[in-house]
């Protein structure tokens, strides 16, 4: 019924991923060859029989090619940084959880402090000590963001280790390791999707933000956050330089944030349907209700 | 307040000072040895070919020669004197250059931050209290845009509309309110999307309730309902978005004064981390932690007093 809601931004994603998967095969020119004599040509332009839909930048590459490319940058990182540090966070938050003690203790101080700091300047300072590089705002955003999906693990598996069939496996003499891999993750791991798919587009801008002011992908890559740095330097005469990077990455982000919204709603009945429908038609047959999603939101912010 | 609720109140505001300076002392420490890992500044700030003994005099001089043990106690020494240190690059107090960027920021972000509130909380009310009708339809998209649109974006896309084509507000630099408000609603517009949405939430839960029927049963029209029985309620999750949305623009800051060449202390940092300027960035990391160590601190404040059950249970009942 609503899955539009879902399959909308999922297939303009897809589209995205493809784009970046092809590049070579899509893009109309090298996104770093420098044509000279064709430089700050507007969209549309044709110069000496090359045409440029979306015109060149200061140093005459052609803008598209450069956005074509720069999605792989965009997509990678944003991938990455939240398969890392989801993997790292849930794996911190199930132990913290599991073990409990002196532990976890220790892991959720360590939370703590690590979103004690305001994490844009944490992310500047980690790529100022390790040097501007492509897996280097991969390691920082994910050592900035891992917390999100420790205390979200944390908070879950405390519920979910008193819960029957896991007191049943406990009490069966099941080992703990087999626990937390049959019972415990299957519980963890659709609120630790939710949370990677709210993260995703904050992770697009993140990457684009470091790149913006220099402390991310290094020229000549094209990314989107460079070539909007590049194309501000040009605002009063050049419009398209700022313009179409920017259109690509809102893009990208409003999809992704409407697919993180979808799939939150999904695994969140609470949410699913206006409250006042669902009073009149009781136990759908749909599994309990958890309110994950307001802490969610507010981590989200 | 009773006697037993005020102990209560200023033993829990004790734990969180602790915590809060806990966790102070680790951000520096942390910042303190990274940035020694990191490298050598004195290779960047010598000239270009100096020799290898002017480094090791430079070195020396900037004290980066000693243990580095040796150089944490020195600073931690100093920092209880109220000594951050001097800048390698601008050679004078570190202190000196933070608090002549200090009035720039505050500005801009105070700025911001009220625009963002009013926006933020005046759209999710409407947006609550207008479910399904032209309203909501109207905002719920302008919400989502705003959410998506990086401040970068943002900023020149104001730039290109406002200063280039319109020529009606100037794009850079500070002199008078003129120059105040693009960068405002450049860092407002995230932050207000935000505090729209959370609103939303937090008034629909609200709705629900009981003393809402109760209240709208005894014939309360909205303007009432919404001074008299929502506003208390659905002050501590707000509250909670502000708190986060203060982190948030003082972050965003960094960008947006970059856009608009505003001389406040994101454009401070950006030179701080460029110049490798080791005495400068620590200073800044801490006075950020502490702005930010503050705004939490007067925000449990806040719980405490708005809402008295967060004393009983240790926790904001909001979200």
């Amino acid at each position: 019924m609503r899955n539009h809601r879902t399959l909308v931004p999922a297939i303009v994603i897809a589209l995205y991923v493809l784009v970046a998967l092809c590049a070579p095969l899509i893009a109309p020119f090298d996104p770093n060859h420098a044509d000279l004599a064709a430089r700050l040509s507007g969209p549309f332009a044709t110069t000496h029989g090359h045409f440029h839909l979306l015109g060149t930048d200061g140093l005459g590459r052609d803008v598209l090619s450069r956005i074509i490319y720069g999605s792989r940058v965009s997509l990678a990182v944003a991938a990455a940084t939240v398969l890392v540090s989801g993997a790292f966070g849930v794996t911190l938050g199930v132990v913290a959880g599991w073990r409990r003690g002196w532990l976890a203790a220790v892991i959720m101080r360590l939370a703590d402090i690590a979103l004690s700091v305001p994490f844009f300047l944490l992310a500047i300072l980690v790529v100022a000590v390790l040097g501007p590089s492509l897996v280097n705002v991969v390691i920082c955003l994910s050592l900035v963001r891992w917390p999100r999906y420790t205390r979200i693990a944390y908070a879950n598996v405390l519920e979910t280790r008193e819960r029957g069939f896991v007191r049943g496996a406990v009490a069966v003499g099941a080992p703990g390791r087999w626990i937390v891999l049959r019972h415990i993750l299957p519980e963890v791991a659709p609120l630790a999707v939710v949370v990677g798919t709210l993260e995703l587009g904050l992770m697009v801008v993140f990457e684009a933000s470091l790149s913006f002011i220099g402390l991310g992908v290094q020229p000549p890559t094209a990314s989107w956050g460079s070539m909007l740095s590049d194309g501000q330097q040009y605002v009063a005469s050049a419009w398209w330089l700022a313009t179409f990077p920017g259109l690509a990455l809102f893009g990208l982000v409003l999809t992704v944030n409407l697919l993180g919204d979808a799939v939150r709603d999904r695994l969140d009945p609470r949410r699913r349907v206006p409250r006042r429908v669902r009073r009149r038609r009781p136990g759908l047959g749909e599994p309990a209700a958890e309110p994950i999603t307001t802490a969610l939101e507010a981590d989200h912010a | 307040m009773r006697a037993g609720a005020a102990a209560a109140v200023c033993r829990y505001l004790g734990i969180r000072l602790g915590q809060a300076l806990i966790a102070l002392f680790g951000v520096t420490t942390a910042v303190f040895f990274a940035l020694r890992l990191s490298g050598d500044p004195a290779q960047l700030l010598a000239p270009q070919g100096a020799s290898q003994a002017d480094i090791a005099a430079l070195r020396h001089q900037l004290g980066l020669d000693a243990p580095v043990w040796r150089q944490y106690l020195d600073y931690l020494g100093n920092l209880l004197h109220g000594d951050l240190g001097y800048s390698y690059v601008q050679h004078e107090p570190a202190l000196t250059l933070i608090t002549q960027r200090i009035p720039y920021t505050v500005n801009l972000a105070l700025a911001a931050l009220v625009l963002s509130a009013v926006l933020g909380v005046g759209a999710g009310m409407v947006m609550a209290l207008n479910r399904g009708r032209w309203p909501e339809r109207v905002l719920t998209p302008l919400v989502l845009v705003g959410q998506a649109m990086p401040a970068f974006w943002t900023g020149i896309l104001l730039i290109l509309v406002f200063s280039v084509t319109f020529n009606l507000l100037p794009s850079t630099g500070f002199n008078g309110f003129d120059s105040l408000i693009l960068p405002a609603v450049t860092l407002a517009s995230l932050s207000a999307a935000t505090i729209a949405r959370m609103t939303r939430g937090a008034v629909l839960e609200q709705l629900d309730r009981d003393y809402i029927r109760t209240a709208r049963s005894k014939g309360a029209g909205t303007a009432r309902l919404v001074t008299r029985h929502l506003a208390r309620n659905i002050s501590i999750p707000i509250l909670t978005v502000l708190a986060l949305e203060v982190a948030n623009l003082l972050g965003g800051s960094v960008v947006t004064e970059l856009i608009f060449a505003w001389p406040g202390i994101g454009q401070l940092t950006v030179q701080s981390v460029d110049g490798r300027d080791f005495p400068l960035i620590q200073a800044i990391v801490l006075l950020a932690a502490v702005v930010y160590i503050a705004v939490n601190f007067v925000t449990d404040i806040a719980y405490a007093v708005l809402d008295p059950r967060v004393t009983t249970t240790g926790k904001a009942a909001g979200p």
